[in-house]
């Protein structure tokens, strides 16, 4: 019984700790003398402080610092300019850390960050996307390639279709919030740095404080060993533990600044807000002849950051004429950065909706109609897919879900005043990987010790990896332990872009074959220091790969639309995947519907913007900016496909942490459609928006 | 460097936290969930929104679930407060209903799950004793106890949110202790 730990539903390991309150996040490291910082949030969109008045601060009780970008110490320029603060005067975006205010309790550092005055010299500002907007710009790149491609002549076989969808869709700016705030503590021990941070990947915030602060790597320790959920938000790090550092120094204290959660959507990233316009072109038959995807979005003046919602359409369907592409405009904004699904989950909710345009345009069915336009090959690169299982996810999902029996036509369900209807929508994310070292360790007593500075965000990776590990040495599960969460264990890379456990599980896979095979050459116990192996998979899991790989889903949703009060509800929600090997059958599930649950919120909750006179998100905290509760949600399927490719890694498996959201509103949006017969493409669906369409409709 | 204590801004409150006594001379300002992780280093208690937004500070007080980040630990003088650190007792084993939520994966990243444990442990109590919710039969007999089906799991969980979206597997766990 040892071959099978693979896709064991394990239970979590920390689990025992995050259930009995004893898993510590980054701000609860009580160190001895530690205190408080809070910080100071611009007040304007645009401009530059001409002043900071600490006097009122620094003389309440209990007020240790208050550091302003005169006299905060100096840091070298970071790559990502977000992290320049308190260094220079200018004001790039409201909500923009101006001063930072520490005490000896939190109490006393909100009210010193209170009193401190801080005057500025405005300068006009603009935070309003539009799709025409004169700062438009055309980028080069996005994370994923180019920035724009296109093959075939796109608008003259979209000019020549038979038949034609030219729609816009729009999502507004949408925020992580990940349940634990951005927090870090940090110390001092002369030029000795730990940090507690809650972070995504402690092995880029070791490099980047290293870089600021001009230390050698060895000098700074970065711990986070339980981490609030992340989302992309605490991806790499952020100001949160550049400030907690600062005031550290400046006080010679350990210092922790738990970002207050109203301040977080300024300066830990946001999805930027995107209009899209889809141009779908097909013969009578339903087989597409052109597909054009344009987004527009914006960045802040500080980075260039794109949400690359547009490069979904290389990847979905089989088209002679593809156009996919991307404008930017640089505003008075906080920074977008990644959230579940960059470009991926908006731009699905634009090409999902319009794929359900055009079946219902020619009256074909739309699971067919996806199926009809199956491509053979990756239509951005002609690349062969290393494995595709769109349509027998399309397939399973509409057996499980009851598919066949449905009558087509919109507003054919009705129960008293609630209009009932069904959609569905394909989802797709890439796979991805980056090297990644590790060490196995076998111990005399029979155990073994599996290390690297993974980060589990909640993914379960503690589990997944000693999973990865029992099942390459051959031995049970519960001989092996797991150490992650540390910098001083052999580097590895963050836990984003669903690329963790694949990254991750290589390096562990490979060191536990090369143990396996010393140890089956070696004859006794291990001698009692052990015997460590070290695996660093550069130059494997980096190599181009001569296919086109990811994972691909189908959403299928039932909803219930009132007609008194516009409120719609999802009544089911069903998910399959094709993902490669699925790892953890539990925690694997738990992503799956994670992601589920936040493109539920995407599509009915979720809605932030920004204010045109103030600059400043209207919907900052958790009272304004609705995530979903347990009320919006109903009992979630998630389930998936055995999926059996030989070009991804050893383990077999791709990402399962974004692809649950990427398929989700598209879904919602075509049952809504389904239910009422109104095309609403604007997200989310909420009453103001619904109401006024169906009374416009009776 | 001044001292964070000025005299008239503190009180003395005596509590029992967890069973245990416990005096303190707090901040007026200082609210029960800082309390807890501050001066008592309990940090099992979450601090998602310090304003009443997330459940994730929910603990019991006098036996009813409450956000302790929205309770001045002053006004809190001979409360008895159960946290996560405490709903097992004082034995090895978890509650029902920790155990339950290990066995379901009702949790990911974990920060919501203490909030989320008090609250659910709290809410069971009211349904116990009769208190109707909105989604309760309003022709349901008043102050008999209520029937938990997931709707009512749901509207009465409410006030805990999860970002993870362990949701499903929260009102499983919950259906599993009611059994
Ligand atoms: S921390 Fe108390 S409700 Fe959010
Ligand atoms: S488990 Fe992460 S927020 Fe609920």
């Amino acid at each position: 019984m040892t071959a099978t730990a693979l896709g064991a539903p394990a239970e979590r390991r920390e689990g025992r700790q995050k259930v009995s309150g004893g898993a510590r996040y980054a701000a609860e490291y009580t160190l001895p003398g530690r205190a408080h910082a809070w910080p100071v949030p611009a007040t304007v969109a645009h401009g530059r402080v001409t002043g900071v008045d600490t006097a009122a601060a620094l003389a309440l009780p209990g007020v240790l610092a208050v550091l302003t970008p005169g006299d905060a110490p100096r840091l070298a320029t970071p790559e990502d300019a977000t992290l320049a603060v308190l260094q220079s005067p200018d004001v790039p975006h409201r909500g923009w850390p101006v001063a930072l205010a520490v005490a000896e309790t939190p109490e006393a550092a909100r009210a010193a960050a209170r009193a401190v005055r801080v005057d500025y010299a405005g300068a006009p500002h603009d935070v309003t996307l539009t799709e025409g907007h004169p700062d438009a710009y055309a980028p080069e790149e996005v994370s994923s390639g180019a920035a724009h491609v296109e093959h075939g002549d796109p608008e003259a076989a979209f000019a020549a279709a038979e038949v034609r969808v030219d729609a816009v869709y729009r999502v507004p700016p949408l925020h992580n919030h990940p349940m634990e705030p951005h927090a870090s503590t940090a110390h001092w021990d002369g030029d000795r740095l730990t940090v507690y941070t809650s972070s995504q990947g402690g092995t880029t915030v070791r490099s980047v404080l290293a870089q600021l602060f001009e230390l050698d790597e060895d000098r700074i320790t970065v711990e986070a060993e339980h981490v609030g959920g992340g989302f992309g938000s605490k991806g790499t790090p952020r100001p949160d533990v550049v400030l907690a550092a600062l005031a550290a120094r400046h006080t010679g204290r350990p210092v922790t600044l738990a970002y207050p959660r109203r301040d977080l959507p300024a300066v830990v990233g946001h999805r930027a807000p995107t209009v899209q316009r889809l141009r779908l072109g097909a013969d009578r038959d339903g087989r597409l002849t052109a597909v054009l995807h344009e987004v527009t979005t914006h960045t802040s003046h500080v980075k260039e950051f794109v949400e690359q919602a547009a490069v979904v359409s290389r990847v979905m369907y089989a088209t002679p004429a593809l156009r996919s592409a991307h404008h930017v405009v640089p505003l008075d904004v906080p920074s977008p950065s990644w959230m579940r699904a960059p470009g991926e989950a908006p731009g699905m909710y634009a090409l999902e909706s319009a794929v359900d345009e055009l079946a219902h345009a020619l009256g074909t069915d739309p699971v067919d109609l996806r199926v009809r336009n199956e491509p053979g090959s990756e239509p951005g690169t002609g690349r062969p897919f290393s494995s595709r299982h769109l349509v027998e996810c399309l397939r399973e999902g509409a057996r499980r879900f009851g598919w066949a029996g449905r009558d087509p036509r919109p507003r054919s369900r009705r129960e008293g005043p609630l209009l009932i209807g069904t959609g569905v929508a394909a989802a797709t994310y890439p796979v991805q990987v980056a090297p990644s070292t590790a060490t196995a360790q076998a111990l005399p007593d029979g155990t073994f010790t599996i290390r690297l500075n993974a980060a589990d965000i909640g993914t379960g990776a503690r589990t997944v990896l000693a999973q990865v590990a029992a099942d390459a040495l051959g031995v049970p599960l519960d001989r092996v332990r797991t150490e992650v969460g540390r910098s001083e264990l052999p580097p590895a890379p963050l836990a984003g872009g669903s690329s963790g456990t694949a990254s991750w599980g290589w390096a562990v896979h490979e060191a536990c074959a090369e143990l396996a095979a010393r140890l089956a050459a070696h004859t006794g116990p291990p001698p009692a220091e052990g015997v460590e192996v070290r695996a660093d998979t550069t130059g494997k899991a980096d190599a181009e790969s001569p296919y086109a790989r990811h994972a691909f889903g189908a959403h299928f949703a039932e909803t219930a639309v009132d007609t008194v009060t516009g409120e719609v509800r999802v009544r089911r929600l069903l998910g399959i995947f094709a993902a490669g090997r699925i790892l953890n059958a539990r925690t694997g599930r738990s992503q799956f519907t994670g992601g589920m649950t936040m493109g539920l919120g995407m599509a009915l909750t979720e809605h932030s913007s920004l204010d045109p006179a103030f600059g400043d998100f209207t919907e900052s905290d958790l009272a304004a900016y609705h995530v979903p509760a347990h009320a919006d949600v109903p009992d979630i399927e998630a389930d998936w496909i055995e999926e059996d490719d030989p070009h991804l890694n050893p383990m077999g498996s791709k990402g399962i942490g974004e692809i649950g959201i990427v398929g989700t509103a598209a879904a919602i949006g075509n049952a809504v459609h389904h239910a009422t017969g109104v095309r609403f493409r604007e997200l989310p669906l909420t009453p103001d928006r619904i109401l006024p369409a169906l009374s416009a409709e009776e | 460097m001044t001292s964070a204590h000025q005299p008239g801004h503190h009180s003395e409150v005596h509590l029992r936290v967890n069973g245990k006594p416990v005096t303190l001379d707090v901040d007026h300002r200082r609210v029960l969930l800082d309390l807890l992780r501050e001066d008592l280093d309990l940090t099992g208690s979450k601090k998602g929104c310090d304003h009443g937004q997330c459940g994730a500070c929910t603990v019991l007080v006098d036996g009813r679930r409450l956000n302790s980040c929205l309770l001045l630990a002053v006004t809190l003088d001979g409360s008895e407060v159960t946290t996560v650190e405490g709903l097992g007792g004082d034995g090895e084993e978890p509650h029902p209903l920790q155990r339950a939520f290990l066995d379901r994966d009702a949790f990911q990243c974990g920060y919501c799950t203490p909030g989320q444990l008090c609250s659910a442990v709290g809410m069971l109590a009211e349904a116990a004793a009769g208190h109707p919710s909105h989604v309760t039969d309003p022709a349901a007999p008043s102050g008999s106890p209520v029937a938990l089906d997931r709707a009512e799991i749901r509207e009465r969980l409410s006030g805990n949110l999860c970002r993870c979206g362990a949701y499903p597997r929260i009102v499983e766990a919950v259906e599993d202790v009611i059994e």
